[in-house]
């Protein structure tokens, strides 16, 4: 009871807090206008993505707390514009144009889907903005007002189906997906990755169901079934948030464990997890590049401030998180390094700029315009967290061209000084369109 | 309705002109605003500014063709949407066409999506969207085609009401389902976007961005008058008589039916056309524009602005809009569906007539003989009898 | 040969079941003999370097040591109560009170040294911890336990558990136990190496006589060198099954559609009081729902902090008290903005979206926009078998729950005194009016039992869905459907508008998929429509048009 209702007043009271602190800001902006940098925040506070996107509205403006605590950047104070562009995917433009045309923010952090940023991108790059993009995401895609700070597909699906082959011994593969492009690209290489590596064609089943899709018993029926050949099965999922809990429940409800058939997920983090009873979910796999089990003091400094800012000792943390952190510090670093909030300056500066991650060690923002990450491949616990059971010993390089794909094949992207291309044809030695 | 057997009244009454007067007059100001102010005056209208009314308009189109059908004709469409995306999908088809190799792939005639996903032609349903006129020509057809094939089977059955309104929206949703597949050849859920030109004018040109204001406003005002054209001609006078009295009309000879898919048909194109100036503007089009929730939205809009006034539909439209791009900045963005849903409730029940409606009303009160005002524009819950506001006679079971 | 590890763990599992087995059964004459405890302090050492590879050699260590701690440790580990010392490499169990005691020899510890962590376990670990629980528990006192026991070893096919299998074979006297005793025997005989083909096609008989699923993996699995009757008896074995499976696979289709028409009906009988009684457009019925669910969330919570003993009773608790508070959001719209609306029928579309934007937006601020955990109590989750059906007690429940809610839906509207003044309000208003029926308050009382309807579904649909302030939005198109098809007006229609959609829509699934099943699904309503634009069970009445 208390739980309930201490945590409805409290979501007021943070309501209320904030609007004050955006009207009280919104009012100091004429009169110091020398003095701040604005921060645009663009993720969907009502609607259908709400769900993933609140919370990166929250992470973003507690970085702006704790760097104007630390005195600014470059002796200004950060201001953030908050909109809300609702799930709603043309709303997504209208909004970016309001924050870099209207409120003229030097760097905007936000969206979710790809769709979103696909939406914003050419208003990115009509009015030369810098968008830091959180999300792990299909790849296939480096643009020059875009930095991409979620994983690419090899920076979190290759490793985790080398992880169960190697570890598990998988040899039969369920391909589940939403029906969607993420899906979609991230499948097609790892079919190929999977052929590439000796998996005949017919232990490889690919299965999509359209968005939000509740009635999972047959596809769960089929799984059981294409499971038991004889080998050793495991389903990689990338399915999409809002379908996994039913799918999950009726995982639990048919019986299949994860010692069985085990679900390695692409899109399944501790937020989704609050929302699960996790008891029946022991076992099964996540792959991520950050886990809030992550055992380095850190991450322990991060979540004791970020609970403390948002006076919940029990909020979560998650990977999408991790990586608008790094976007912020990378974004902060480059914009000192450069001595100025101009995007052309700020753009060059961030290439190379190293920032340490939360799980120990340092991130770096590539040519690519990617970053580099450590994969970490987790077990669902019964408390909705995940007990990491496998980290690449190094860090990773985002392929955003997938050497898999025959399109892709060729590309690269690097954008510094003599390339400056984020569609690099080796083989025609061209850049792209030109 | 006694009056509207009176004088033939203009094509264009008094709110008309004044209408027609705003809607160019802005097609001739706001550039001019744009182009010839110096930034930081205070007349100057920005860029983004020009873009978002233009977006506006055409959303004042679409709901006109919203109006035509459901206020002249008493069709309640929840499926509208999926016109005017149809209409968006053909413009955006030519727009992609139109990047040919300068595509992040370089191939010279494959979509980007395409090529990632391993597609290795194009499909048959892409050829000819190369071709503006083609692509122009389908920007009317695609959406015409599909009122006429479901407007005939609906009309003709005699499928009405609540009925119809079901199967528009289990229309819109199955359109959903299917171009979120990326089998289908549309680009799945993210759609198309990443145009670059039209008609060999860069999309992101400040001069493109306002041609395309220009014309939308002309659109607009040309909508306007062959809806008014429609609504005050012989045929117009049968489409009201049917959505006040469909069997009425049919037992007096009418083919109801024909008349109903004719509307439907017309309201499709324009809803198409409509989306086809939506498209360059925003730069993207994809699956969610045929969410039903969307088709729904329109309505609210015409239901704001005033059913059955096309004037209304058009003000509503650019009213609702505009409240949805301020609730959603600043600090009353988490707030902004607390004010929407409240702004829906508040109207059915203080202005069912909507606002051009009431105000309507209300210089009828002052002034006893509107020149160009007729009770038949209005909608028929307006002239009900006192005894029809009861729930229509159904059995329990 | 791409994942080289895989053989050499397979065997490490089966060395340890065998290992366990020896060593529980062995143990108390061993330790006679021997006087004293082997030695295990190496395998615990292993415990404490944190790495997979090493505790899974640590568990073969320890299974093969014979020691009289082995079996507790093991425990331990499944359960996650096994604990080291990073800095003084002890080993230690947590008891059930909350102390520790040393693992290797079993004494209390006064006090544990600080920094302890726990021995990770992954699904290899828990794998091979199962299957040496598995061969374990063929000789457990409970039947029950020896029967999954039986399955688990049929499963995993271990050639090394074959002496353990013959051991409880011959001491088993229950029959059921035994055929599966006997069934996990057979399968492993097929594969295994130097078995004659005769003992090798009696096996495939005895295998390809249980018919499922498993049989059919076992079958699948002759080797590829085995002599041509072998195989032949394998494929004659597997084609039998293969028909048979077929054609429970069409029951198993029909079963889904029966569930999935049994939550469409949950969906949308609430709808059809308020839209298909009383003609509103009703567009927050989605919503209804989700405050069911969340209503749902409230009380598991409260059970929770106050009264965790009660959880499995908590649906039972939240079913009332659902439908009370849903009912009472019902009237309060209708008084405050429906009843304005009457006549006006597609005007009540758009004030009642945008109560429906209102109430999810109320949601998100009170509760968050993320989902909610509720639990499903331990009567609902599992499943049986019913011939090669699979039948989960959840969906079971839920397909009851909405006939009984349908069976006492009909009986108010009919029997109750309150059931036939609605009937009569919805008839005619005036007459009704005349004849002394409060109408004013029929119609609020109409409109709360719709919506308190939606509420008790929205209790059954927390245990399958999301409960998330975008709940309702999932169902309503679909429940609109289900009222129009059906007939509106009519319950009967629901009834079969909703198992009609659910079964053909389950029908499809398998061979348009998912999305293209759903799209197809779709169209033939609309087609339907066409076909009777009054729906399945259309009113006979004297109004041409309504």
């Amino acid at each position: 009871m208390s739980n309930l209702f201490s945590n409805a007043r409290r979501m007021a009271g943070r309501a209320v807090a904030g609007a004050a602190a955006l009207a009280i800001a919104g009012v100091a902006v004429p009169a110091a206008a020398q003095e701040t940098i604005k921060v645009g925040v663009l993720h969907s506070l009502s609607g259908t993505m709400a769900i993933s996107e609140t919370t990166l509205k929250d992470t973003v403006l507690f970085m702006i707390d704790q760097q104007n605590a630390a005195g600014g950047v470059l002796g200004k104070k950060l201001t953030p514009v908050v909109v809300d562009p609702a799930s709603n995917w043309p709303l997504f433009a209208e909004k970016a144009r309001e924050l870099l045309a209207k409120e003229k923010v030097a760097v905007v952090f936000g969206c979710w889907t790809s769709v979103s940023r696909k939406s914003v991108l050419p208003v990115f790059k009509e009015l030369n903005g810098i968008l830091f993009y959180p999300v792990q995401y299909e790849g296939e895609e480096s643009e020059r007002n875009v930095f991409y700070t979620g994983a690419a597909p090899n920076q979190q699906a290759i490793p985790a189906v080398d992880y169960l082959a190697e570890n598990e011994g998988v040899k039969r593969w369920v391909l589940a997906g939403t029906d969607y492009v993420y899906p979609r690209t991230t499948n097609k290489i790892l079919e190929a990755y999977l052929k590439s590596k000796g998996v005949a064609a017919e232990d490889i089943m690919i299965n999509y169901t359209p968005f939000g899709h509740s009635d999972w018993q047959t596809i769960v029926a089929d799984i059981k079934k294409f499971g038991s050949a004889g080998k050793k099965t495991a389903v990689v999922s990338t399915i999409n948030g809002d379908a996994n809990v039913p799918f999950y429940k009726e995982l639990g409800n048919q019986g299949i464990k994860a010692t069985d058939i085990p679900v390695v997920a692409f899109s399944v983090g501790e937020e989704e997890l609050a929302g699960i009873d996790t008891k029946p979910l022991v076992g099964h796999l996540a792959a991520w590049n950050y886990f809030q089990s992550v055992d380095v003091p850190e991450n322990a400094d991060f979540i004791k401030k970020w609970r403390g800012y948002i006076k919940n000792d029990k909020r979560v943390t998650n990977d999408p998180m991790e990586a608008t952190v790094i976007g912020f510090n990378m974004w902060v670093k480059a914009v000192e390094k450069a001595g100025t909030t101009d995007p052309d300056a700020v753009i060059p500066a961030l290439i190379g700029v190293s920032v340490p991650n939360l799980s120990g060690g340092f991130s770096t923002m590539m040519p690519n315009h990617h970053i580099t990450k450590p994969v970490l491949i987790g077990e669902i616990k019964d408390d909705g967290q995940f007990d990491i059971v496998e980290q690449t010993p190094g860090l990773i390089v985002a392929e955003e061209w997938s050497p898999y794909l025959e399109g892709s094949k060729d590309l690269i992207a690097d954008w510094r000084a003599p390339m400056n291309c984020g569609n690099f044809n080796v083989k025609t030695g061209k850049c792209g369109a030109q | 309705m006694s009056t509207a057997t009176t004088t033939p009244p203009a094509l264009l009454g008094k709110s008309g002109l004044v209408f027609l007067a705003v809607v160019l007059g802005a097609a001739v100001l706001v550039p001019l605003l744009n182009l010839l102010t110096a930034p930081d005056s205070a007349l100057h209208v920005p860029t983004y500014v020009v873009s978002l009314l233009g977006k506006y308009l055409t959303y004042a189109l679409l709901a006109l063709s919203v109006d035509l059908i459901w206020g002249y004709v008493g069709i309640l469409s929840l499926g509208q949407g999926a016109f005017f995306a149809l209409g968006g999908y053909a413009m955006g088809m030519y727009l992609m066409r139109q990047i040919g190799p300068r595509g992040v792939y370089g191939d010279p005639v494959l979509p980007d999506f395409m090529v990632f996903l391993n597609w290795k032609e194009l499909p048959w349903f892409w050829y000819g969207f190369d071709m503006f006129p083609f692509a122009a020509l389908m920007v009317v057809l695609a959406p015409g085609i599909l009122a006429l094939v479901f407007g005939w089977f609906a009309f003709r059955s005699r499928v009405t009401g609540v009925y119809l309104s079901i199967i528009t929206q289990a229309m819109t949703f199955a359109l959903l389902l299917a171009f979120f597949r990326n089998d289908m050849g549309f680009g799945g859920n993210n759609g198309l976007t990443d145009f670059k030109d039209i008609l060999g004018f860069n999309i992101q040109a400040d001069g493109t961005r306002l041609t395309l204001f220009v014309l939308s406003a002309v659109a607009l005002a040309l909508g306007y008058v062959l809806c008014r054209f429609l609504v005050r001609s012989h045929f117009g006078k049968v489409l009201i008589a049917i959505r006040d009295a469909e069997t009425r009309v049919r037992f007096t000879g009418y083919r109801a039916e024909n008349y109903k898919v004719v509307a439907f048909v017309v309201s499709a194109m324009l809803a198409g056309v409509a989306g086809a100036l939506y498209v360059p503007q925003v730069g993207i089009i994809n699956p969610s524009e045929f969410s039903p929730a969307n088709s729904i939205e329109i309505i609210v809009w015409v239901a704001v602005g005033g059913r059955g006034t096309l004037i209304g539909a058009a003000l509503g439209a650019v009213l609702v809009n505009y409240a949805k791009t301020y609730f959603t900045s600043g600090m009353l963005a988490p707030y902004w569906l607390f004010m929407l849903g409240g702004l829906f409730v508040a109207v059915t029940l203080f202005l069912p007539k909507g606002i051009v409606g009431t105000f309507y009303d209300w210089r009828s009160r002052r002034s006893p003989a509107p020149a160009d005002l007729e009770p038949a524009d209005l909608a028929p819950a307006d002239l009900a009898p006192p005894d029809k506001a009861l729930p229509e006679p159904k059995p329990a079971e | 040969m791409i994942f080289p590890g895989l053989l050499s763990r397979l065997g490490c599992v089966l060395l340890l079941a065998l290992g366990l087995l020896a060593g529980t059964l062995m143990l108390p004459r061993a330790a006679f003999a021997q006087g004293a405890a082997p030695d295990i302090s190496a395998p615990l050492a292993q415990f404490t370097t944190d790495k997979y590879d090493d505790t899974e050699t640590a568990l073969n260590a320890l299974a093969v040591s014979g020691s009289p701690a082995a079996a507790g440790i093991v425990a331990a580990l499944a359960d996650g109560r096994l604990f080291y010392s990073p800095a003084t490499k002890q080993v230690l169990i947590r008891t059930a009170a909350g102390g520790y005691v040393d693992a290797a020899g079993g004494q209390p510890v006064a006090e544990a040294p600080p920094g302890l962590k726990a021995v990770r376990v992954n699904n290899r670990i828990r794998r091979a911890v199962e299957a040496a629980s598995g061969a374990l528990a063929l000789v457990s006192p409970d039947p029950a336990k020896r029967l999954e026991a039986a399955g688990a070893v049929m499963r995993a096919r271990d050639e090394a558990a074959l002496p353990a299998l013959d051991a409880a074979l011959a001491k088993e006297a229950d029959a059921k136990v035994k055929s599966a005793l006997t069934l996990a025997r057979a399968s492993i005989l097929i594969g295994k190496a130097g078995v004659s083909d005769a003992d090798r096609i009696a096996a495939i008989e005895t295998v390809g006589e249980e018919g499922n699923q498993d049989a059919l993996a076992v079958l699948r699995s002759v080797p590829a060198d085995a002599a041509p009757a072998v195989k032949a008896a394998a494929n004659a074995a597997i084609d039998g099954i293969e028909y048979n499976l077929a054609i429970w696979s069409v029951g198993q289709n029909v079963w889904y559609g029966v569930s999935l028409g049994s939550v469409l009906l949950l969906a949308a009988i609430g709808l059809a009081i308020t839209f298909g009684v009383m003609g509103v457009i009703n567009m927050a019925h989605g919503e209804m729902v989700m405050l069911g669910a969340y209503t749902t969330f409230v009380v598991q919570e409260l059970i929770r902090t106050y009264n965790p003993a009660l959880f499995d009773a908590s649906l039972l608790i939240a079913i009332p008290i659902a439908f009370v508070f849903t009912g009472l959001i019902g009237i309060l719209i209708e008084r405050t903005v429906i009843r304005f609306l009457y006549g006006r029928a597609l005007e009540t579309l758009l004030a009642t979206w945008g109560i429906s934007l209102i109430l999810q937006q109320a949601i998100r601020t009170m509760f968050g926009p993320t989902n909610r955990e509720v639990g499903a109590p331990s009567w609902m989750s599992g499943a049986f078998e019913l011939g090669q059906l699979s039948i989960t007690y959840g969906r079971l429940w839920i397909i009851i729950f909405a006939m009984l809610v349908f069976v006492a839906l009909l009986a108010t509207l009919r029997l109750t005194r309150i059931g036939l003044e609605m009937r009569a309000v919805t008839q005619n208003r005036r007459m009704a009016a005349s004849m002394g029926i409060r109408t004013n308050w029929v119609d609020a009382m109409t409109f709360g039992l719709g919506s308190g309807i939606a509420g008790i579904a929205g209790v059954a649909l927390s245990q399958i869905d999301n409960v998330s302030p975008n709940l309702g939005q999932s169902y309503i198109i679909d429940s609109f459907l289900v009222v129009v098809f059906g007939g509106v007006g009519n319950l009967w229609g629901t009834l079969v508008g909703a198992m009609s959609l659910g079964i053909a829509n389950k029908m499809l699934e398998p061979y348009a998929g998912a999305v293209l099943g759903k799209i197809a699904l779709l169209v033939i309503v609309i087609l339907f429509i066409q076909k009777r634009p009054r729906g399945l069970f259309a009113l006979k009445g004297r109004a041409i048009e309504t």
